[in-house]
């Protein structure tokens, strides 16, 4: 069968596949997982054809599996990443990441007069509207878009 | 015990805020009290502001207190980079209750979240100033007789001003209509008028300031048109003289109406309106004092009930 296509990674027998990465936002997804104090095989591909995205980035961590807080960081920088729970080379579970109402200690706010900016302290954003991204500073009250975020 | 803290006046219902005026009509009958006379009150001013200091420091002798603070943060510790929270800790162990005003914005939920005791918000940076907005609504209710239904003039800076951002969202629980008379540099942001209309907020926008514009109002709130908020300063030069409130010109307004103003004023309320019986904004300055007495005795969990029976003794 000349049809089937080349497995572009190879296939993981437990862990976890996170797919659909845009390119240009993977090795944010690295960072946010903090995937460099990771022991276990992991098998990062980038710049991979996808007919939704254009090019995407992978990422297969092998005998790790993540909790919900965890995966809901990536949301911010990448709202349609799936996530594949793989249990001896099948896939047991498929995640899509959902927005979460709260974030607390992922985004950095963009008002400087803002508290959160001049003590030390962990930020705290209420998720106002998932599908325009808008979230609110819960202490200086200040609105600001998803695509103008600094992560910390 | 919950944290009774006032950080912002959106958290406050309808109910809350009537019982809140209804409590500093209580003090306006009778200032002196004793129900809080084993208490003490700090009064932590990290950015200077004499007005709302020595009104939040008069509410608190009136009503027995002793106050403690600092009136400049160059001579705290703050200076020497102490954070917000170690300089709460710190006087949370001597105070009942903490007045604090910061330059930062957000600072006082932040302080409300750290400290054992009730935090009191005199101004986050341009964030909130609640005990502001009761006094606000007191002179209104005050001098209407109701908050409901009133066309309410807002004039001036509308775009950072604010005092006129917490009112309007205040007197969402009230059916106003009000109007917004500002330069185009300094209009209304579109989020408070997105507000505004998810709260079915009725309002106008002009930015003409003249007799026939305000002829309709109850009240006419005055703020300052500051030099430094313009970008252009052409556009400056063009509108200062513009939202300048004149003497002739309330000869044709509404008997009832009264004008208020935070203060302090420069030039934008002219020196001939102080005598007119509808210049109001010495005596809403006054009201502070009593808004503010409810405010310190609602945080510490004194009810009406307790300050009605005050009274009586």
């Amino acid at each position: 069968m000349n049809e089937k296509k080349e497995l572009q990674v190879a296939a993981l027998k437990n862990g976890t596949v996170i797919d659909h990465i845009p390119s240009d936002k993977l090795f944010t997804v690295v960072n946010l997982l903090g995937l460099q104090h990771v022991d276990s095989n992991i098998t990062i591909g980038n710049n991979f054809e996808s007919k939704k995205l254009g090019k995407k980035g992978i990422i297969k961590v092998a005998d790790r599996y993540f909790c919900d807080e965890e995966i809901s960081r990536i949301s911010v920088v990448a709202p349609n990443v799936k996530l594949n729970i793989i249990r001896d080379y099948e896939v047991v579970e498929k995640k899509q990441i959902v927005m979460p109402d709260e974030l607390k200690g992922i985004v950095k706010c963009n008002n400087p007069k803002c508290i959160t900016n001049n003590e030390p302290m962990q930020t705290w954003f209420h998720v106002i509207d998932k599908d325009a991204g808008l979230l609110k500073c819960h202490y200086c009250e200040k609105e600001q878009q998803k695509d103008n975020i600094k992560l910390i | 015990m919950e944290n009774r803290s006032l950080v912002t006046i959106a958290e406050h219902s309808k109910e809350k805020i009537l019982y809140l005026l209804e409590m500093a009509k209580e003090f306006e009958k009778c200032p002196n009290r004793h129900l809080l006379d084993q208490k003490v009150v700090a009064t932590l001013f990290f950015e200077p502001s004499t007005r709302t200091r020595l009104s939040f420091e008069t509410a608190a002798n009136r009503l027995g207190a002793r106050v403690i603070g600092f009136t400049d943060p160059k001579v705290t510790s703050s200076s020497k980079g102490e954070t917000l929270k170690d300089t709460i800790m710190m006087v949370s162990n001597y105070a009942d209750i903490i007045v604090m005003r910061h330059y930062l914005e957000g600072a006082a939920r932040y302080a409300s979240e750290v400290a054992p005791v009730p935090i009191v918000n005199a101004g986050d940076g341009a964030n909130q100033h609640p005990s502001q907005t009761m006094l606000d609504l007191y002179s209104i209710y005050k001098t209407q007789g109701t908050l409901e239904n009133l066309n309410i003039y807002l004039v001036g800076d509308l775009k950072y001003g604010r005092t006129v951002h917490s009112l309007l969202m205040a007197m969402r629980h009230f059916n106003p209509t009000f109007h917004f008379v500002a330069p185009r540099e300094l209009a209304m942001p579109e989020e408070y008028k997105l507000y505004c209309k998810n709260h079915h907020i009725r309002y106008e926008e002009h930015t003409d300031f003249n007799e026939e514009v305000i002829a309709d109002a109850d009240i006419l709130y005055m703020t300052r048109v500051q030099r430094e908020r313009f970008t252009d300063l052409m556009e400056y030069e063009r509108v200062k003289d513009i939202y300048i409130l004149h003497a002739k010109m309330l000869e044709h307004t509404r008997p009832n109406l009264r004008i208020l103003h935070p203060l302090p004023r420069v030039n934008e309320i002219a020196y001939d309106v102080d005598g007119n019986e509808k210049a109001y904004y010495f005596q809403q300055a006054r009201n502070g004092l009593y808004a503010r007495q409810a405010i310190l005795c609602d945080v510490l969990g004194i009810t009406l009930d307790e300050v009605k029976r005050d009274t009586e003794k």
